[in-house]
C-alpha cells in the first residue's frame, strides 16, 4: 500500500479523501491556494503545500504546481476528488510519466469517455442503449416520417444549429412529423441560415438516473446500484437518493450490466459513474460517463456499507476487488442534500462571506456503512444515519473563488420515508448564519408532495418553483404545534426574567398562563400550564399539545418534544416574540398576553417607507470602484461601489432593490460625507 | 355607605375615560395608544399604583373653569418591571393635548421626588402639544420644575423618557436631560421650534418628520438613543432595558439567572480579524459572541456607527460595552463617536455598571470638519469620561491601538483594572508606513529601504508584546476565550473599591 497520497483538491472532497486515507493508515498532503490558507483540507492533512493565488486557474488546475507538490511532498498516489484535474488525461499522463499512482481510470478511458460523440459510439458498440436518432441529414418530410416511424413516436424533430427552443418541434404521429419537419425548417433558415434538420427520440418525463461502477484492474467490474439525481437547477444536482424511487430490479439489472459492459469496453478501471436518462416508461439511455468519483458518492457508500474512496486507492494500487456483484447488497434508503452558499429568495445568487455560525446536525452512525466499520469519524451509532460531508468549519471563510457547495447533508434509513423524515429533523438541526444558504428551499423540496411520492423528473424545480422560491407557507397544523413551542418557550423567557435582582419582595410580577401567539397571519390563543416535564398547551379551540424540552432562554436551536413528535427550531429574538424558522419557514412569532395582544392590534400595519433613492457617501474618503451602471437593476444587498477611508476599503451596498438612475461620481473621486454618490429611480 | 363607596368607582370610571370615547378612538386611529394604556404595557400587569387621580386644574381665565376633567392631561404614579419598582408619568393627549399645565407639572414632580427619595427609576412618557396656553407664565414655571429635578434626579436614578407623539418648544428639554430617549417611528417627533417658525425666520420648508422625527433624531441629531416600530414595541424594549440597570446610584446593577457558561470557548473568534490588516470586519459579532445569550442591548445604533455602545450580561449581570466599529470609518474615533461614548461610560460609571471596552482604533479621523467641529475638545471628553470612572473597566485591544486614540480607549494609564490584548493587536504610535515615513525621513527616495524600514518596523512593533513587556497591557489572550477570560476578570472586581478626590464636580470639556 502508498505510504503518502496527495490530493489534488480542496473543501469537503479534499476532506472526505483525507478521512480515508487516515483510516487506511497512509500519510495524507493537501495542496491549498492562497485563499484556503486557513481552510479545513490544510489543517486535516499531515502536510500541506501552498500552490498559488486564489484563482483555481492559477493554483489548482495548473498541472506543473500540482505536479511540483507530488514531488517535493513524495507522495506515490494523487487522489483528484472531483472537478479540476479529476478528468484531465494530461494529468493523469504526468503522473504515470513520474511513476506517481493516479487514483482513478487509465487516461485512455478519460479520453474515450471525455468526448460525447466518441463515447456514444463507444456505448453502441458496447450494445449500451442510446437515445435513438438518425444524425444524417433528412431530406424532405416524407423521409423524416420514415425515419420517425423508425425511431418510435414521439420524436424531437431539431434543427442542426438549433439553440432556445427554436426550429425545435415534439412530433407524436405521422401528421405532426410532416407539419413539424416543414415548419422546422423554415424556421431554422430565417433563424441561423441553415436548414438542416435531424430526428431523435422524445424523452417524456425524463429522470437522470446513474450507475456506481467499479472495475480493477485485473478485468473484474461491478455496479454498486444507481443514484436518483433528477432534481437540478441549471444542471446543478440539488438533491439525490439512491436507490432511485422508479427502477424495479430488472431495469436496474438491466441498467448495471450494460454500464459495466461500457467500462469494459474502453477498458476503464477504478470507480465510475455512468449516466442515464430514464423515460416515463422506464426506457433509459445513455448520457455520458463521469470518469470519478461522484460528488454525490456518498448515498451509494450508505446503501452498500462500500467505502468508495477505499476502494479507488485499492484499485489504484492494483489490487483485486475484494468483492463480486453477489456481494452487492442494496439496503435502506439514503438521501443526499447539497448545502449551497447562494440565496434562495434572490434567484439563488451566491453568496459570500464569513460564516459566523456552523453548526450541522450531530452525526450518527447507521445503516451497512456503519454495519461494515467504514464509517468515517466517531459518530454515536443509531437506528438512522445522519452523514455531513463539509469542508468549512464555523468562522472560516466563504470565498468568491471556488464553487459555492460548502456541506453534503446525508440520511439513511430502513425506508424512504424515514430517510426524508430524518432529513426533514437533519435540515432543521442545521445551523448556518453569516452567509445566504439553500436550507430552507431544502427543507420546501423534502416537503414538497411531488417530491414525497418520488414522482420528480429534470424538470422538477421548473415545475414546482417556477417563479423562484419565496420562502414556506406551513399549514394550520404544523403552525399550532409551532405556536404550541412558542407559548411554552415564551413562558420559560418571562419567568426567568421575573426572577431578576432587586425584585420588591412580596410583590412580584406573576407569569400568567393565558397567552395569545400570532404567526404567519394567524392567531392562536393559548394556556400554558408548566411541570417538571414541560408544558400543557391548551388551545381555545380545546385542542391540547404537550410540549417537553430542555430549551433555555439564549439556546439558538429549540429541540423539543410537541404530542410525541420531533420539533426543531431555529430561533432568534425579536422584540416581543421570536424568530422561528423551521421546515423552510421564517417566521416571525408573537407571544402576548391577551391584553397585549388587544393593544398590538390597535397598532398600524406599516407599509416599508421608500426612505432612500440616494446612495449617500457615509464617510469622506477615496471612491475607488463603482459596481453598477446606469439602468442596473439592483438587488438589495449587492455591492454598489467601493470607498476607501482610513486606508481601508469599504464596500457600500444596495439597500433595498432598485434600478440605478444616475451616478454622480467616478473612481478617484474624492468625496465628504453626505455627497450623493448616485440616486435610483 | 354602598353609596359613597359607588360613588368613588363611579368617580375612578370618569378619570380613566381621559379626553373622552371620541379622543380616544382619534388617538388610536394615529396608531397611538391612550396615556393608561401605554402604561399597561410598560408594568407588569396590574401593578400600576396612581397618583393624584382627581387632580384638576386650576384656570379661570378663557372659561377653562368649565372644563375642569380628572386627571388634567397625565397619569402618574408607580409599578414594577419584573417585580422591580419604577415610577412613571404618561401625559395624555386625550385631555386638552396632553398639554402641561401648573398641576400637571406638580403631578410629575410629586412622583420625580419621591423616585429620588425611594431610589427608582423614572420613565416618562411624553405626548403632549405642549404649554397650556391658557395658563400662561404658571405653565412655564411647571416646566422649569420638572427640569430642576430632572437635573437633581440625574445620576441619582436612571431617567428614560419615551416620545411617542408631539414634543415641541420647551417640553423638549426634560427628556433632553434624562438618560435615555426613545421614539416611535411616524408618530413621534421633538423639537425647539417647529415647521412653522423654521419656515417664517428662516424661509426653509420642512416637514415636522424631517426636522425631527425619529430617523433625524437617531441618525443625524443623536438626540434619540433608538427608535422602534410602535409603541408596543417602544414599551416591551424599554422594559427591556430596565431589566439591565440598576434602581439606583447606590444599587448594584441587577443580577438574574442565566444559561449561558462563563467559560464558553469560541473557537471562530480566532478566525475574526482577517489576514489582511486593511480588511473590516463586523465588531458586534465579537460583542455577540462574549455577551451571555448573545443578548445585546445598542444604544444609539444608528449614530457615530465607528463605535458601538450598549448593555450586555456577564454570568448574568450588566456590563457596559464601548467598541470601535472597524466597519465604519475603519473605526476611528472623531467628534461624533467620541461623544456618543463619553456620553455612554459617563452614563454606566454614574450607575456602577462595570465598563468593557473592545478597541480596534486606527486614531482620530483627520480633517479640517473634524478640527474646526472641534475635535480637541469632543475626543477629550471620552479621555475624560474613562479617566474619572471608578467601576471596573476591562479592556480587549483586538487590533489597532494606534496613537492618541490608544490611551483614550480605556487604556491602562487610564486606570484601566484589566487590559488585554489579543495577539494580532498592534500597539503603536502609529502605522507602521506612517511612522517609518517619519523616522527615516532620509531614505524617502529610496523605496526599496522605506519598505525594508517598513518591514523591521512591523516585526518590532505591530504586536502586542512590546506593551506587554512594560506591563501596559496584562496579557495576551487567545481570540477563543475571551468571553472566560472578560467574564473572570469581572468577577475578580466585583468588590472593587476607588473613588476620586472631593470635589464639587469636575469640569468636563463640555
Amino acid at each position: 500500500m502508498f505510504n503518502k497520497i496527495l490530493i489534488a483538491n480542496r473543501g469537503e472532497i479534499a476532506c472526505r479523501v483525507i478521512k480515508t486515507a487516515r483510516k487506511m493508515g497512509i500519510a495524507t498532503v493537501a495542496v491549498y491556494s492562497e485563499a484556503d490558507r486557513n481552510a479545513l483540507h490544510v489543517e486535516m492533512a499531515d502536510e500541506a503545500v501552498h500552490i498559488g493565488p486564489a484563482p483555481a486557474s492559477q493554483s489548482y488546475i495548473v498541472i506543473d504546481k500540482v505536479m511540483e507538490a507530488v514531488r517535493a511532498s513524495g507522495a506515490q498516489a494523487v487522489h483528484p476528488g472531483y472537478g479540476f484535474l479529476a478528468e484531465n488525461a494530461k494529468f493523469a499522463e504526468a503522473l504515470a510519466a513520474e511513476g506517481v499512482a493516479f487514483v482513478g481510470p487509465p487516461k485512455g478511458a478519460i479520453e474515450a469517455m471525455g468526448d460525447k460523440i466518441t463515447s456514444k459510439k463507444i456505448a453502441q458498440e458496447a450494445g449500451v442503449s442510446t437515445v435513438p436518432g438518425y444524425m444524417g441529414i433528412i431530406a424532405d418530410a416524407d423521409e423524416a416520417v420514415k425515419i420517425a416511424n423508425e425511431i418510435g413516436y414521439p420524436v424531437m424533430i431539431k434543427a442542426s444549429a438549433g439553440g432556445g427552443g427554436k426550429g425545435m418541434r415534439i412530433a407524436w404521429n405521422d401528421a405532426e412529423a410532416r407539419e413539424g419537419f416543414q415548419s422546422s425548417k423554415n424556421e431554422a433558415a430565417s433563424s441561423f441560415g441553415d436548414d438542416r434538420i435531424f430526428v431523435e427520440k422524445f424523452i417524456t418525463q425524463p429522470r437522470h438516473i446513474e450507475i456506481q461502477v467499479l472495475c480493477d484492474t485485473h478485468g473484474n467490474g461491478i455496479y454498486l446500484g444507481e443514484r436518483e439525481c433528477s432534481i437540478q437547477r441549471r444542471n446543478q444536482k440539488v438533491v439525490e437518493e439512491a436507490p432511485s424511487p422508479f427502477l424495479d430490479e430488472e431495469t436496474r439489472r438491466a441498467m448495471g450490466e450494460q454500464a459495466v459492459a461500457l467500462a469494459q469496453a474502453v477498458g476503464y478501471t477504478n470507480a465510475g459513474t455512468v449516466e442515464f436518462i430514464v423515460d416515463g416508461d422506464k426506457n433509459f439511455y445513455f448520457l455520458e460517463m463521469n470518469t470519478r468519483l461522484q460528488v454525490e458518492h456518498p448515498i451509494t457508500e450508505l446503501i452498500t456499507g462500500i467505502d468508495l474512496v477505499e476502494q479507488m486507492i485499492r484499485v489504484a494500487n492494483g489490487e483485486e476487488l475484494s468483492m463480486t456483484q453477489d456481494d452487492v447488497k442494496l439496503t435502506g434508503w439514503a438521501i443526499e442534500n447539497r448545502l449551497y452558499a447562494e440565496d434562495p429568495y434572490r434567484s439563488f445568487l451566491p453568496s459570500i462571506g464569513r460564516l459566523t455560525r456552523y453548526r450541522p446536525p450531530q452525526e450518527i452512525a447507521a445503516g451497512p456503512l456503519a454495519d461494515s466499520g467504514k464509517w468515517q469519524g466517531d459518530a454515536p451509532k443509531g437506528t438512522e444515519a445522519v452523514r455531513n460531508d463539509t469542508g468549512v468549519y464555523e468562522g472560516g471563510e466563504i470565498s468568491m473563488y471556488y464553487d459555492p457547495m460548502i456541506a453534503k447533508l446525508c440520511t439513511w434509513a430502513p425506508t424512504r420515508a424515514e430517510a426524508i423524515e430524518a432529513m426533514r429533523v437533519a435540515l432543521d438541526s442545521f445551523e448556518v448564519e453569516g452567509i445566504g444558504h439553500n436550507l430552507p428551499f431544502l427543507s420546501a423540496v423534502m416537503d414538497n408532495p411531488v417530491f414525497v411520492a418520488g414522482e420528480m423528473t429534470t424538470a422538477f424545480i421548473e415545475e414546482q418553483y417556477p417563479d423562484g422560491f419565496e420562502g414556506v407557507d406551513l399549514p394550520e397544523p404544523d403552525l399550532r404545534r409551532i405556536a404550541a413551542a412558542a407559548a411554552a418557550m415564551h413562558r420559560v423567557a418571562e419567568i426567568r426574567r421575573a426572577r431578576v435582582s432587586g425584585r420588591m419582595d412580596n410583590h412580584e410580577r406573576k407569569v400568567g398562563r393565558d397567552w395569545v401567539v400570532s404567526l404567519q397571519g394567524q392567531r392562536f390563543e393559548a394556556e400554558v400550564n408548566a411541570d417538571h416535564d414541560g408544558a400543557t398547551v391548551k388551545f381555545a379551540d380545546g385542542a391540547v399539545q404537550r410540549v417537553v424540552s430542555d430549551w433555555t432562554p439564549g439556546d439558538k436551536l429549540a429541540v423539543l418534544d410537541v404530542d410525541g413528535r420531533q420539533l426543531v427550531l431555529k430561533v432568534g429574538k425579536i422584540s416581543g416574540g421570536f424568530r422561528l424558522r423551521s421546515r423552510g419557514a421564517d417566521l416571525e412569532v408573537h407571544v402576548r398576553t391577551p391584553r397585549q395582544a388587544e393593544l398590538a392590534a390597535l397598532m398600524p400595519e406599516k407599509i416599508a417607507a421608500d426612505t432612500s433613492k440616494q446612495l449617500i457617501c457615509p464617510m469622506p474618503g477615496l471612491i475607488v470602484k463603482i459596481d453598477v451602471e446606469p439602468g442596473d437593476e439592483v438587488e438589495e444587498g449587492q455591492a454598489l461601489c467601493t470607498i476607501e477611508a482610513m486606508k481601508m476599503e469599504n464596500i457600500l451596498r444596495a439597500e433595498r432593490k432598485g434600478v440605478v438612475s444616475v451616478i454622480n461620481a467616478s473612481p478617484g473621486d474624492s468625496l465628504a460625507v453626505d455627497e450623493i454618490i448616485m440616486e435610483f429611480e | 355607605m354602598k353609596e359613597i363607596l359607588d360613588q368613588l368607582e363611579d368617580r375612578r370610571a370618569d378619570a380613566r375615560l381621559g379626553g373622552g370615547q371620541s379622543r380616544v378612538d382619534a388617538q388610536h386611529a394615529r396608531g397611538k395608544l391612550t396615556a393608561r394604556e401605554r402604561i399597561e404595557l410598560l408594568l407588569d400587569e396590574d401593578s400600576f399604583e396612581e397618583f393624584d387621580m382627581f387632580v384638576a386644574h386650576r384656570c379661570t381665565d378663557f372659561g377653562m373653569e368649565k372644563q375642569r376633567p380628572y386627571g388634567d392631561g397625565v397619569v402618574t404614579g408607580w409599578g414594577t418591571i419584573n417585580g422591580r419598582m419604577v415610577y412613571v408619568f404618561s401625559q395624555d393627549f386625550t385631555v386638552f393635548g396632553g398639554s402641561l399645565s401648573e398641576t400637571h407639572a406638580e403631578k410629575i414632580c410629586k412622583i420625580m421626588d419621591m423616585a429620588v427619595q425611594n431610589g427608582a427609576p423614572v420613565i416618562g412618557i411624553n405626548d403632549s402639544g405642549g404649554a397650556r396656553i391658557q395658563e400662561g407664565v404658571a405653565s412655564l414655571a411647571g416646566y422649569a420644575e420638572v427640569f430642576q429635578r430632572n437635573i437633581m434626579a440625574s445620576g441619582v436614578v436612571p431617567q428614560i423618557s419615551l416620545i411617542m407623539g408631539p414634543c415641541a418648544g420647551g417640553a423638549v428639554y426634560s427628556p433632553a436631560m434624562t438618560d435615555f430617549i426613545f421614539m416611535v417611528k411616524d408618530t413621534s417627533y421633538m423639537f425647539v421650534t417647529g415647521p412653522d417658525v423654521v419656515k417664517t425666520v428662516t424661509n426653509e420648508v420642512v416637514t415636522a418628520e424631517e426636522l425631527g422625527g425619529a430617523s433625524t433624531h437617531t441618525q443625524k441629531s443623536s438626540v434619540a438613543d433608538g427608535a422602534f416600530e410602535n409603541d408596543v414595541e417602544a414599551l416591551a424594549e424599554v422594559r427591556r432595558l430596565v431589566d439591565f440597570l440598576p434602581l439606583n446610584n447606590r444599587d448594584k446593577a441587577p443580577v438574574r439567572p442565566f444559561f449561558d457558561e462563563p467559560g464558553r470557548i469560541e473557537p471562530s473568534l480566532d478566525t475574526l480579524i482577517p489576514a489582511n490588516a486593511n480588511t473590516p470586519y463586523d465588531m458586534k459579532e465579537l460583542i455577540e459572541k462574549v455577551a451571555d445569550e448573545g443578548d445585546f442591548y445598542e444604544i444609539q445604533e444608528n449614530f457615530a456607527k465607528n463605535i458601538i455602545t450598549g448593555f450586555i450580561r456577564l454570568e448574568g449581570r450588566t456590563v457596559g460595552v464601548v467598541a470601535n466599529q472597524p466597519m465604519v470609518l475603519a473605526g476611528c474615533l472623531d467628534n461624533d463617536s467620541s461623544r456618543k461614548a463619553a456620553r455612554f461610560v459617563r452614563f454606566c460609571d454614574a450607575f456602577e455598571i462595570p465598563i468593557l471596552t473592545f478597541v480596534d482604533v486606527p486614531g482620530f479621523l483627520p480633517g479640517t470638519g473634524q478640527e474646526h467641529g472641534g475635535v480637541i475638545k469632543h475626543g477629550a471628553k471620552l479621555l475624560f469620561a474613562y479617566g474619572e470612572a471608578t467601576v471596573p473597566k476591562v479592556t480587549v485591544i483586538t487590533r489597532k491601538a494606534y496613537g492618541g486614540a490608544y490611551d483614550v480607549m480605556a487604556s491602562k494609564h487610564l486606570r484601566g483594572d484589566f487590559n488585554y490584548a489579543w495577539p494580532t493587536a498592534e500597539i503603536a504610535v502609529m502605522g507602521a508606513k506612517g511612522a517609518t515615513e517619519i523616522i527615516h525621513r532620509a531614505d524617502l527616495a529610496d523605496p526599496e529601504k522605506i519598505a525594508r524600514h517598513t518591514e523591521d518596523y512591523e516585526k518590532r512593533f505591530a504586536n502586542p508584546f512590546v506593551a506587554a513587556e512594560r506591563g501596559f497591557i496584562d496579557e495576551v489572550i487567545q481570540p477563543r476565550s475571551t468571553r472566560r477570560r472578560v467574564s473572570r476578570a469581572f468577577a475578580s472586581l466585583r468588590n472593587k473599591k476607588l473613588s476620586n478626590p472631593w470635589k464639587k464636580h469636575d469640569n468636563i470639556p463640555l
